[in-house]
């Protein structure tokens, strides 16, 4: 089925849980309502014409400045019996983001779900085990959020030892064979 | 926002009376030579009999993604090189193939013959890591020494290339960054003659074939065709479930439609289909599959005219705004970036899906019941990369 095709199944299922279909990109998506994600997963996965049995990938990104400001979770499904494949998207609020888990669907979505809520702070309601993945399990904040600011500290110790070196350096101590260029890398590109 | 979802002191392991009166807690790693990299296993015990098991990662964890976010579009390929540092050339091929799709630029037929050169002879080293080491996390020494033998020709080639053994920024958006030196063609023909005909009979005769070793990895580990899709196994983790499956073959790109090989997948010979045996058996045939692609591919090379391989890459990378979902047949299995453009020259986001981490989540459900010494045998036979996982 191509995405145009599969966008027509899921709208005649759901109805007005999923919005309208965006086949103008690189890849077609379907934006679903957060409540019914659960039950549109299991849909994709169940139905024979659809059989969605892999998700292939799922993320989740951050729009502060789109109007409005939101946070978006992204699914990659993939069929192995049919080989076609299909994005559905969640859009959920940037404070207080949850929406249901799919692990109970595809059962890699819990380490894929940890993570998205590692970075950015997504919760997903009913899943397992919901703790931190990567980051250490004290880690304050959610640092692939756009806002997200280093902090200076982390348990004692200098999270940002560029600064801190450059610091001494200005306060006139000799450290290893400088001077060093402290610019962050991004800066040198000319706008 | 609310962080009551983390229960920490829940997070730091399991704790005395999650315990039955049999049960002991055995920690494993995260410095362990046979976890492949800084990954800590808990695992509660009963006698040798492994009845739970939870990976702890994230240890090797380098911010991948929030750097791709804060350098320009070609200056993600070296952080790429960084995650499976026994495959680089996959990642940043992964990469530059994702982006390029973003961009509508398709590089000339020359350099994607390179690039397949490339990627193939990067499967076969790293598959001789892997079923290398694997061999020796279960007590076989030499296998270990003729594979490591050939990978350092293959690195050899590699740094006469581009300069680099490790860690290349070969593949670039667009072409790659050297062209292939003088004489490089004879020299990975005569790598791939004494490949074919000596280390890879060996490996087959000496590891594989070998009767201690199919008695030690055919009957454990089993993974079904249905739990290995569920849990997103790729590459040859799925293959070993007897899942035929090849992003080379289904969703060709840089022209491997072109190339004639097969698909390797477990056969289930000495005990059932999707054993630890399966995995390796299927990358230990891949090793030769990969050899006939190269021959092919410099074929190929041979009687193409030497192109200019900087010819299509761009002067600035800045595509419109959009998103792409590329996925390639890295040597681990499929590696997928999902990229967001805002139109700008730093990447909006880069996600990685790692084939690594994937595997890894499947690492609890195959260990319950095993016993402790085939944990062992279990981790090494998924091949993980700890890099890639932890990104």
């Amino acid at each position: 089925m191509d995405a145009k095709a599969i966008h027509e199944r899921l709208a005649g299922a759901f109805g007005d849980k999923i919005a309208a279909f965006q086949g103008e990109t690189l890849q077609p998506f379907a934006v679903v309502t957060a409540a019914a994600i659960a039950e549109v997963a299991a849909f994709c996965r169940n139905e024979r014409d659809l059989a969605f049995d892999n998700l292939m990938n799922l993320s989740a990104v951050d729009y502060p400045k789109e109007a409005p400001p939101r946070l978006e979770v992204v699914y990659h499904l993939f069929s192995y019996t049919h080989r076609h494949a299909f994005v559905l998207k969640v859009q959920l609020p940037r404070e207080g983001a949850r929406l249901p888990t799919v692990e109970a669907v595809w059962p890699v979505a819990n380490w894929h779900e940890r993570e998205a809520y590692d970075m950015f702070g997504v919760l997903f309601d009913g899943h397992g085990d919901m703790r931190r993945i990567l980051l250490p399990d004290d880690w304050q904040g959610h640092p692939l959020r756009k806002d997200w600011q280093d902090p200076d500290f982390y348990n004692g110790m200098h999270v940002k030892p560029t600064q801190q070196m450059a610091e001494r350096f200005q306060a006139g101590e000799a450290i290893g064979v400088g001077p060093f260029d402290f610019t962050p890398p991004n800066k040198h590109v000319d706008e | 926002m609310s962080t009551s979802a983390i229960k920490s002191e829940e997070s730091v392991g399991w704790r005395e009376d999650d315990l039955d009166v049999d049960e002991m807690i055995l920690n494993m790693g995260p410095q362990h030579p046979s976890t492949h990299g800084v990954l800590r296993i808990e695992l509660k015990t009963d006698g040798e009999v492994v009845r739970a098991a939870r990976p702890h990662i994230g240890y090797l964890h380098r911010c991948f993604e929030k750097h791709a976010e804060s350098v320009d579009y070609p200056g993600v390929i070296p952080y790429t090189d960084r995650m499976d540092y026994v495959a680089s050339m996959g990642n940043s091929l992964g990469y530059a193939l994702a982006v390029e799709k973003l961009l509508a630029i398709e590089p000339s037929p020359y350099v994607q013959a390179i690039r397949v050169v490339m990627a193939e002879l990067q499967r076969i080293a790293s598959h001789c890591v892997a079923v290398g080491t694997y061999g020796m996390d279960i007590g076989a020494f030499t296998p270990f020494l003729h594979l490591l033998r050939d990978r350092e020709k293959i690195l050899d080639l590699f740094e006469w290339t581009c300069g680099a053994r490790l860690l290349y920024n070969y593949n670039w958006v667009g072409g790659v960054s050297h062209d292939l030196p003088d004489g490089f063609l004879r020299a990975t023909r005569q790598f791939l003659r004494e490949f074919e005909r000596v280390t890879h009979p060996e490996l087959m005769d000496l590891l594989i074939g070998n009767k201690i070793f199919v008695k030690r990895t055919a009957e454990i580990g089993v993974i079904g065709k249905d739990l290995a899709i569920a849990y997103d196994l790729t590459g040859p983790n799925l293959r070993g479930s007897g899942y035929s499956y090849d992003l080379r073959k289904d969703e060709p790109y840089c022209g491997y439609e072109k190339y004639d090989f097969k698909v390797c997948v477990g056969e289930g010979k000495f005990g059932p289909l999707g054993s630890c045996f399966d995995r390796n058996w299927a990358r230990a045939l891949e090793m030769a599959e990969s050899a006939k692609i190269v021959h092919q591919a410099l074929d190929a090379l041979e009687k193409m005219e030497k192109a200019d391989v900087h010819e299509k890459v761009p002067k600035r990378v800045k595509p419109a705004k959009g998103e792409v979902y590329g996925r390639s047949e890295a040597p681990r299995g499929e590696l997928g970036y999902y990229i967001v453009s805002d139109g700008g020259v730093n990447p909006y986001r880069v996600k990685v899906k790692s084939p690594c981490f994937t595997a890894m989540s499947i690492f609890h459900v195959a260990a319950k019941g095993m016993m402790i010494a085939d944990i062992i045998a279990l981790i090494g036979s998924l091949d993980v990369v700890l890099g890639e996982i932890d990104r």
